[in-house]
C-alpha cells in the first residue's frame, strides 16, 4: 500500500510554498528562485481505476463547486465533460482488443495534467492569470483572469473551461491549497483503489516502475508511464496498460506539445508588445488563428472589432490607468 | 463475512460472483487492489454485466443471472474429477465421512420426501445414520456409498462443463480457465476468497447459492484461514449489527429465536435447544443456549423475569408462521389484515418487489408512521407524482405521521461493519431543525404507550410495563447505557463456586464477555455475541490503536469485534490437524503444545486439544457440512432452479418452476410472467455513484449519475431499434418504467440451451424525492417471491419486455 | 493600479495583455503580485474534528467530520466538510463517490426538519409538533393493540402475539439505537418486524 498522508491539519499552518515560488507567470516575466522546490506529481494508474467517480465528488466537495444535475445520455461520463465546476471527469471507453477479442474498459480521470511547458499560460495573454511554481504546479489566478479563452486553445489536453456565470478559466489546481499544507490532493485522498497517488515526481516514476511491471506480468507487454515529453514531461502521469496507443483512452493525445502559433504570439507579445498598437493588429489576426471560435463568439468578435475600430488604444491605457 | 476487509490483502485468488465489489463497496474493494498490486493475487469477475469489478479483472466470465448454482457446482465436480481437494482439511475439518441416513435421493430436480401440495419437504431422510452410542456414524476411508462426499460427488457429476455452458451461457472455455484457477487454490499454501452480495442473496434460491460456493471453500480448505473465507458484503452500514440484535420477526439478539405456539412452556422450549454433541468431545458452542437466553430475558425484564415465571417466557410473542418477513407483512397488508406500521430509516415504497402491490397495500393502513432523515417516497406514497407516482391521493385513507430523525453526522454510538467490527463513532453536527434521535423517538413511543397501559389498563400490559428501562433520564437512555446492557451486566453478587463467601462479580458490574453469563438469572446482556463489546475495560468499540504485528491485517485493538475480538471465524481451520499453520507465510493460529497462540482470539477453547476438538465448535459435529441434513428447507445439496421467470426451462427438471418450496402467495403466481409474453432477461443492482435511494437526496452524488437508465446489448438495441441515450419502456407483467438507454458492449447476448438470451440491467437508484431527476426503480417490475429459506426477494432475475419510445422522460 | 480586466475589455482594445506584458518588462511585476493570491487559505483551519464512520455501506469507512463550533465544547457545530480518516485501517483515508460527498447529504435540501401528519384523504402534509405526533402514535398503537392482540391461539396456548401493527427497522442506525428499538417492539408483542437485511 502507497502510505497514505496523516490527515489533514486543523490548526493554522505555514503555506509552503507561494509567491516566491513562481517559476512562470502569464504574459510577465518573474525572478525564478534560486531552489526549485521538489517536484511533485498525481500519477493516475489507469489498471487500478474502477471509475467510480470518489475523484469527482471529493473535488467538487473540497473545492466547494456546484455542478449542475445533467442528463443521462447513454453512457456512464457524467457530467459529459469538464466544466467550470467538474475540474475532473472519468472518461468510459469501451475497447475490444484486436489481439485478445477481450472486451477492455479503459476508465481515464480526465483533467489538468500540469505540463512542466505548460501551453495554457503561455498562451495567456493577462498578467499573472495563470502561474507555475517551481514544484510544478500551474495555476489559475482568477483575480487576473480576462476569460479570453486561449488558455484553452494553448492546452494540448484540452482542460481549461471558461465559466458563463464570471467569465474566467477553470481548471484543476491539483490542489494547491492542500499540497501547500503538505496533503496531497483531494481525489488522491479518495481514490478507494489508490488508482491516484501523490508524492514527488521521482516518487511516482518510482511508483510506476513497479506497477508497469506488475501490468507486464499479467499479460500487458506494452505497459507504461505517460509523461509526454512534448510538454516537458507533467506532473500528472498516468500508467496505461497500452501505453504505445494512448489515444484509445478517450484520445489521450499521442504527442502533445503546444500549438508552434503559441510559441509564435509569445514572441510578438514579448517583444512587440512595446508598440500596442501596432501589436494589436498582429495580435488580432493570431487570435482567430489560435483560439479559432473556441470561447470567443462571434458577438464578440465583431464588437472587439468594432470597439477596436472606434477606440483606438485609449481604452487600454484607461485601464492600465485606473 | 468470516474474514475482514482488511484481511483480503492476503488471499492469492478474488472471486467475486454474486456481487459487484469495486462499485457496492469501492474502499473495502481497495484490498483486491492490494492483494493484486503487493501479492500478485489474481481476480475473477463471474457476472452477467462486465462490469466495473471487471474492468480490473484478470479474467471475465459472462454468466446467466440464475445459474449460479450450476456453475459452482461444476466446478466442484471439476475439482473432485481432477483430483483438486484439499484433502486433508476435507476429511478431517467437514462432515464428507458421516454417512447418511438410507432413503435419502436426489431426483429430477427433488429430494426425497417433497410434497407438491404443501410447497415443502419432509426432510426426515436428510440426516446421519446415528449409531448405537448416540453419535453419527462416519466412514473415514471414504468408501460407504452413502457417506458425503459420494454422495456429493454423484450430486455433482451431473454439471459438466458442457451441461454448465448450456445452463449458464458460459462459454465452455471461459469456465474452464475459471475453474482451473480456483482449483489451484487446493494447495494448502494457495486461498482464495469469496466477495458476493445481492447478487447471489436476490434469488428464490439465495442461501443455496452461497452454501453451493461455501462448499467449493471447503473442499479447497480455504475456510478459516487468512486471504480465505465466505465474504458477504453487506449493503448497509449497519446491516449486520441490526441481523445480529435480532431486529427481525424470528429472532432474539444472538440468533437465539422467537418461540412458536408449538413451545408453550420455557421448558418446550429449551427442549430441542439441547445441542448435544453428535461426535464424542466435540465442543457445541450452542450447549450453552439457555445461559444467553436467560440473559436476554433479564435484560428486557429485569426483576420481573424470574425463574417462577419462567424468566417472563409468556411475554415474547410466540409465532404461529415461520416468520412475518416483509413479504408477508406486505401480503397481510395487502389483504387488509394489517393497521398500523412503522418505517425506520426504510423506504419501502422503493425497496419491495412488485410496487404497485406496496402501494395498494399501504393504502390499506389506517396509519403510517416514518422516522427517516430524509424525505422517503415511502411517507409520500400518497402524493401524487405524475407518472412517478400515479395515485389518487383523495381515496387513500391512510393516516401518515412523519417523523425528523437525525442523520450518522449527529448521532453517537456503533456499528457493526461486514468484517463484525463493531466502531463507536461521535456526534459532530447540531441536528437540523426539530431533528430527534431515533433511540429518543422510541423512547418516547415506549413511555407513552406504558403510560397508557398504567392509566388505562387493557390486555397483556405487563411486558410493557416492566420492560426494563432504568436509564438515567428515561426519556432518553444514552448509547452507553444502551452499549453496557448489550455487552451484560451482573443482576446480583456473582460468587466464587469453590468459595461462595468471595464474589467473583458484583451485582452492577460488566460482565467480561459472554463465558461469565449464566442460566440463574443473575446475568443479564441484551445479545451475547456482543458480550465483551462494553465491558469493565471500557467500551472496546472506541478503540483506536492500529498496531497490527506483521502486518497479518487482524488490528486487535482497534475497535471490537464479535464474537470476543475474534477477527477470522473457523480460525482452528487455519492449522492442519496437528495444529501446524496450513501455510507459514499465513500462520493465523498455532497449538504450541499446551494452547493455541497465534495473530488472532483463538476459534476454539485455547487448551482444546487440535487431534480431539473440532475446528467448527458451533455445529455439534464439530466440522463443517457439506451436507447440511435438514436445515435448509430447499436441500441438503444445493441443485439447479431456474428462477421463477426464466428465459429457459429448467433443462435438469424441466417440471419443475421455480425453487419448488419457495413461499408464493395466492395472487402473486398468476403474476409471473413468462418468456413467449416477456422474452428479455432481467436484474437489478446498484451502481457505484449512489447508494441504494439515499444518495439522490445528495447534491454531488445526483450529478455523477443523475438519470434513471437501463442498460442492454448492441445487439438487443439494433434488434428493437434503441438509440445509445433513447427514452425505453421496459415492463413486466406487474409494471411499466421509462429510461433512458444505455448500450453497451459490456453486456452481450448469450448462448442458453440453443436459444439466445437477452439481457437487460436496471440500476435501482431514482425514486420521486431529492437532488436527482425522478425517475423508477426494478421494483415496479419484479416478482414477489422470496428465497424459499430467508424470504429475500428474487430481484436479480426476472422477465420483462423492452421497447423504443418518443422521449424525453417526463 | 488595477489589473482587473474583463474579458471584452481585453478583446475591446489594443490588449491590456499587451500592456500587462509591457508594464512586466518595465519591472512592475510587483503590484502585480499582491493579486496573486492564487493559493487559498487552507479551508480546515480552525475547525473542530470528529470522529465518525460512514452511513452508507458496510466497509464502514473511518471518517473525520470538521465542523465549525465544536458539539464537544457545548457549542452549536455546523458541519463545513467530511474526509476520509487516515488512521482508519480499513479506507486509510480513501472514500467512495458516496463518502466523499456524505456533506451533500447531512445538508440535503430534502432532510426532514418538522414532525408531519398527513391526515387521511389529506393532500397535504401539516407540521405538528413532537407532543402531538408522539400522543397520537402511541393512542393508535394502543387502540389497535387491545383490539387485536392474541392473548391465546385456538389451542389455549398464552401467544401474546400482535400482528395488526408492523415495524420495519433501519440499516444505519446504531447497534444502541437497534436495542432500544428491539425492546420497545417485541415488549408490545409485535411480531411482523424485520430489517432492511435483504434489499
Amino acid at each position: 500500500m502507497f502510505p497514505p498522508f496523516p490527515n489533514p491539519p486543523t490548526t493554522p499552518t505555514q503555506a509552503r510554498f507561494g509567491e516566491g515560488d513562481l517559476i512562470r507567470r502569464s504574459a510577465s516575466s518573474v525572478t525564478p528562485p534560486a531552489q526549485r522546490q521538489t517536484e511533485v506529481a498525481k500519477l493516475i494508474d489507469v489498471s487500478k481505476c474502477i471509475g467510480c467517480k470518489a475523484c469527482q465528488s471529493a473535488c467538487l466537495e473540497w473545492n466547494d463547486l456546484h455542478e449542475e444535475v445533467g442528463v443521462n445520455v447513454g453512457v456512464y461520463d457524467n457530467p459529459l465533460d469538464l466544466t467550470p465546476a467538474s475540474l475532473t471527469v472519468m472518461r468510459f471507453t469501451e475497447w475490444v482488443n484486436p489481439e485478445s477479442q477481450n472486451l477492455e474498459w479503459l476508465i481515464r480521470k480526465d483533467g489538468c495534467m500540469h505540463c512542466e511547458d505548460p501551453g495554457c499560460l503561455k498562451a495567456c495573454p493577462a498578467p499573472g492569470a495563470i502561474v507555475q511554481y517551481s514544484n510544478g504546479i500551474v495555476d489559475f489566478v482568477h483575480e487576473n483572469c480576462i476569460g479570453c479563452g486561449y488558455c484553452v486553445k494553448g492546452c494540448p489536453f484540452n482542460i481549461p473551461r471558461i465559466s458563463k456565470v464570471d467569465e474566467k478559466a477553470y481548471k484543476c489546481t491539483l490542489c494547491s491549497d492542500r499540497v501547500a499544507v503538505g496533503q496531497g490532493p483531494a481525489c488522491a485522498k479518495a481514490c478507494p483503489t489508490q488508482a491516484i497517488v501523490f508524492g514527488t515526481k521521482e516518487q511516482m516514476k518510482s511508483h510506476a516502475d513497479g506497477r508497469i511491471k506488475d501490468l507486464k506480468s499479467r499479460g500487458f507487454a506494452n505497459a507504461g508511464l505517460y509523461d509526454p515529453p512534448g510538454v516537458g514531461g507533467t506532473h500528472v502521469m498516468y500508467v496505461l496498460h497500452h501505453a504505445d496507443k494512448p489515444e484509445i483512452y478517450a484520445g489521450l493525445p499521442n504527442n502533445p506539445r503546444i500549438s508552434p502559433l503559441v510559441d509564435l504570439w509569445k514572441g510578438v507579445s514579448r517583444y512587440a508588445g512595446f508598440a500596442a498598437i501596432g501589436a494589436f493588429a498582429v495580435f488580432s489576426v493570431l487570435h482567430s488563428v489560435v483560439a479559432g471560435r473556441s470561447k470567443v463568439s462571434e458577438e464578440d468578435e465583431t464588437n472587439a472589432k468594432r470597439l477596436a475600430d472606434h477606440e483606438g488604444s485609449n481604452g487600454s491605457q484607461e485601464r492600465a490607468s485606473t | 463475512m468470516t474474514n475482514s476487509w482488511t484481511d483480503i490483502k492476503n488471499t492469492d485468488l478474488v472471486v467475486v460472483m454474486g456481487g459487484n465489489a469495486a462499485e457496492a463497496h469501492p474502499c473495502g474493494f481497495k484490498w483486491v487492489t492490494e492483494a493484486k498490486a503487493s501479492r500478485g493475487a489474481k481476480l475473477i469477475v463471474v457476472d452477467p454485466r462486465f462490469t466495473r469489478t471487471a474492468s480490473v479483472a484478470d479474467f471475465y466470465a459472462p454468466i446467466r443471472q440464475g445459474s449460479d448454482i450450476a456453475f459452482l457446482l461444476g466446478v466442484i465436480n471439476y475439482c473432485i474429477q481432477n483430483d483438486k481437494v484439499q484433502w486433508e482439511y476435507t476429511k478431517a475439518f467437514t462432515n464428507a465421512a458421516y454417512i447418511v441416513k438410507e432413503g435419502f435421493a436426489y431426483q429430477d430436480g427433488l429430494f426425497t420426501g417433497y410434497d407438491e401440495s404443501k410447497r415443502d419437504y419432509n426432510r426426515s431422510t436428510w440426516d446421519y445414520e446415528i449409531g448405537p452410542d448416540g453419535y453419527a456414524v462416519v466412514d473415514e476411508t471414504l468408501a460407504h456409498p452413502r457417506c458425503v462426499w459420494n454422495l456429493l460427488k454423484q450430486h455433482v457429476a451431473i454439471y459438466t462443463p458442457e451441461l454448465v455452458e448450456r445452463i449458464c451461457g458460459t462459454p465452455k472455455d471461459k469456465f474452464l480457465t475459471v475453474a482451473r484457477m480456483i482449483s489451484e487454490c487446493a494447495s494448502p499454501t494457495k486461498t482464495m476468497t469469496s466477495m458476493y452480495a445481492l447478487g447471489w442473496t436476490q434469488h428464490s434460491k439465495g442461501s443455496q447459492n452461497i452454501r453451493a460456493m461455501a462448499m467449493l471453500q471447503l473442499i479447497l480448505g480455504n475456510i478459516g484461514v487468512r486471504g480465505g473465507g465466505m465474504n458477504a458484503l453487506r449493503g448497509h452500514s449497519n446491516i449486520q449489527g441490526l441481523t445480529d440484535i435480532g431486529l427481525m420477526s424470528n429472532l432474539i439478539p444472538g440468533y437465539l429465536t422467537i418461540p412458536t405456539e408449538r413451545e408453550p412452556t420455557f421448558d418446550s422450549y429449551m427442549s430441542t435447544r439441547g445441542f448435544k454433541p453428535l461426535r464424542p468431545d466435540q465442543m457445541s458452542y450452542w450447549q450453552n443456549y439457555r445461559k444467553f437466553f436467560v440473559s436476554f430475558q433479564k435484560a428486557m425484564w429485569g426483576d420481573a423475569a424470574t425463574a417462577a415465571n419462567g424468566f417472563a417466557y409468556d411475554w415474547l410473542p410466540k409465532l404461529d408462521v415461520p416468520a412475518y418477513d416483509v413479504l408477508r407483512a406486505f401480503e397481510l397488508m395487502h389483504t387488509g389484515k394489517m393497521n398500523g406500521y412503522f418505517c425506520q430509516g426504510f423506504n419501502p415504497l422503493l425497496s419491495f418487489p412488485n410496487r404497485r402491490k406496496i402501494t395498494a397495500a399501504l393504502s390499506k393502513l389506517k396509519f403510517l408512521v416514518v422516522m427517516d432523515p430524509l424525505q422517503t417516497e415511502t411517507a409520500r406514497f400518497w402524493q401524487n407524482h405524475g407518472a412517478h407516482n400515479d395515485v389518487d391521493t383523495a381515496s387513500i385513507q391512510t393516516e401518515v405521521i412523519e417523523l425528523p430523525a437525525t442523520c450518522f453526522a449527529e448521532d453517537e454510538g456503533s456499528l457493526t461493519n461486514s468484517g463484525r467490527w463493531l466502531q463507536w463513532h461521535w456526534a459532530g453536527g447540531t441536528p437540523p431543525g426539530e431533528a430527534k434521535h431515533d433511540a429518543w423517538i422510541m423512547a418516547q413511543i415506549h413511555l407513552r404507550l406504558k403510560e397508557l397501559y398504567r392509566k388505562e389498563g387493557g390486555p397483556v400490559p405487563e411486558p410493557i410495563l416492566n420492560l426494563e428501562w432504568r436509564y438515567k433520564d428515561p426519556d432518553e437512555p444514552t448509547p452507553e447505557e444502551l452499549a453496557k446492557e448489550l455487552n451484560g451486566y451482573a443482576t446480583d453478587d456473582i460468587t466464587d463456586p469453590n468459595d461462595p463467601t468471595k464474589v467473583v462479580l458484583a451485582k452492577g458490574k460488566q460482565v467480561v464477555s459472554f463465558a461469565a453469563l449464566r442460566d440463574d438469572g443473575k446475568t443479564a446482556s441484551g445479545c451475547w455475541i456482543y458480550s465483551g463489546c462494553f465491558n469493565e475495560a471500557g467500551n472496546n468499540m472506541a478503540r483506536r490503536d492500529t498496531s497490527d504485528p506483521d502486518d497479518t491485517g487482524a488490528f486487535l485493538k482497534w475497535s471490537w469485534a464479535w464474537p470476543v475480538n475474534r477477527r477470522i471465524l473457523y480460525n482452528r481451520a487455519s492449522a492442519d490437524v496437528s495444529g501446524k499453520p496450513w501455510d507459514q507465510s499465513r500462520k493465523l493460529l498455532e497449538w504450541d503444545g499446551t494452547k493455541w497462540t497465534g495473530y488472532d482470539v483463538p476459534d476454539i477453547a485455547p487448551n482444546a486439544k487440535p487431534e480431539v476438538v473440532g475446528p467448527f465448535i458451533m455445529n455439534p459435529e464439530g466440522v463443517s457440512r457439506l451436507f447440511t441434513r435438514g436445515m435448509m428447507r430447499d436441500g441438503p445439496f444445493p441443485a439447479h432452479y431456474e428462477p421463477f421467470e426464466s428465459p429457459v426451462v429448467n433443462v435438469v427438471a424441466p417440471k419443475v418452476r421455480g425453487n419448488p418450496v419457495a413461499r408464493v402467495f395466492r395472487n402473486d403466481m398468476e403474476q409471473f410472467g413468462d418468456a413467449k409474453e416477456f422474452p428479455y432477461a432481467a436484474t437489478s443492482y446498484r451502481l457505484t455513484e449512489h447508494f441504494h435511494f439515499w444518495t439522490k437526496h445528495s447534491h454531488v452524488n445526483a450529478v455523477l449519475q443523475p438519470e434513471f437508465f437501463v442498460e442492454i446489448s448492441e445487439e438487443l438495441a439494433k434488434e428493437k431499434g434503441i438509440k445509445r441515450g433513447g427514452t425505453v419502456r421496459v415492463w413486466s407483467k406487474r409494471g411499466s418504467v421509462t429510461a433512458k438507454a444505455v448500450v453497451t458492449k459490456r453486456i452481450k447476448p448469450l448462448i442458453c440451451d440453443g436459444k439466445t438470451v437477452h439481457i437487460i440491467g436496471i440500476p435501482l437508484h431514482w425514486g420521486f424525492m431529492g437532488a436527482a431527476r425522478k425517475g423508477f426503480g426494478p421494483n415496479s417490475l419484479t416478482p414477489y417471491v422470496g428465497d424459499a429459506n430467508i424470504e429475500t426477494p428474487e430481484y436479480k432475475a426476472f422477465l420483462v419486455d423492452i421497447e423504443p419510445i418518443a422521449g424525453p422522460v417526463a | 493600479m488595477n489589473m482587473e480586466l474583463s474579458r471584452r475589455g481585453f478583446l475591446a482594445g489594443a490588449g491590456a495583455g499587451l500592456a500587462g506584458t509591457t508594464l512586466g518588462a518595465f519591472g512592475f511585476g510587483d503590484v502585480e503580485a499582491a493579486h496573486a493570491a492564487a493559493i487559498r487559505p487552507f479551508k480546515l483551519a480552525n475547525t473542530a474534528e470528529t470522529r465518525n464512520t460512514c452511513t452508507y455501506c458496510s466497509v464502514a469507512c473511518g471518517i473525520i467530520l470538521y465542523s465549525k463550533g465544536d458539539l464537544k465544547k457545548g457549542e452549536k457545530a455546523e458541519i463545513v466538510h467530511i474526509e476520509g480518516d487516515t488512521d482508519h485501517p480499513t479506507n486509510r483515508g480513501t472514500l467512495c463517490p458516496k463518502g466523499a460527498g456524505l456533506l451533500d447529504m447531512v445538508h440535503a435540501e430534502t432532510r426532514t426538519l418538522y414532525p408531519q401528519v398527513r391526515k387521511a384523504g389529506s393532500d397535504k402534509f401539516e407540521r405538528i409538533s413532537w407532543d402531538a405526533a408522539l400522543d397520537r402514535i402511541a393512542r393508535l398503537m394502543k387502540d389497535d393493540r387491545d383490539r387485536n392482540i392474541i392473548e391465546k391461539n385456538g389451542d389455549g396456548v398464552t401467544v401474546n402475539r400482535w400482528t395488526t401493527t408492523g415495524f420495519l427497522a433501519a440499516s444505519a442506525t446504531t447497534n444502541e439505537t437497534a436495542w432500544a428499538t428491539y425492546k420497545v417492539v417485541r415488549s408490545a408483542g409485535m411480531v411482523v418486524f424485520d430489517n432492511q437485511a435483504r434489499v
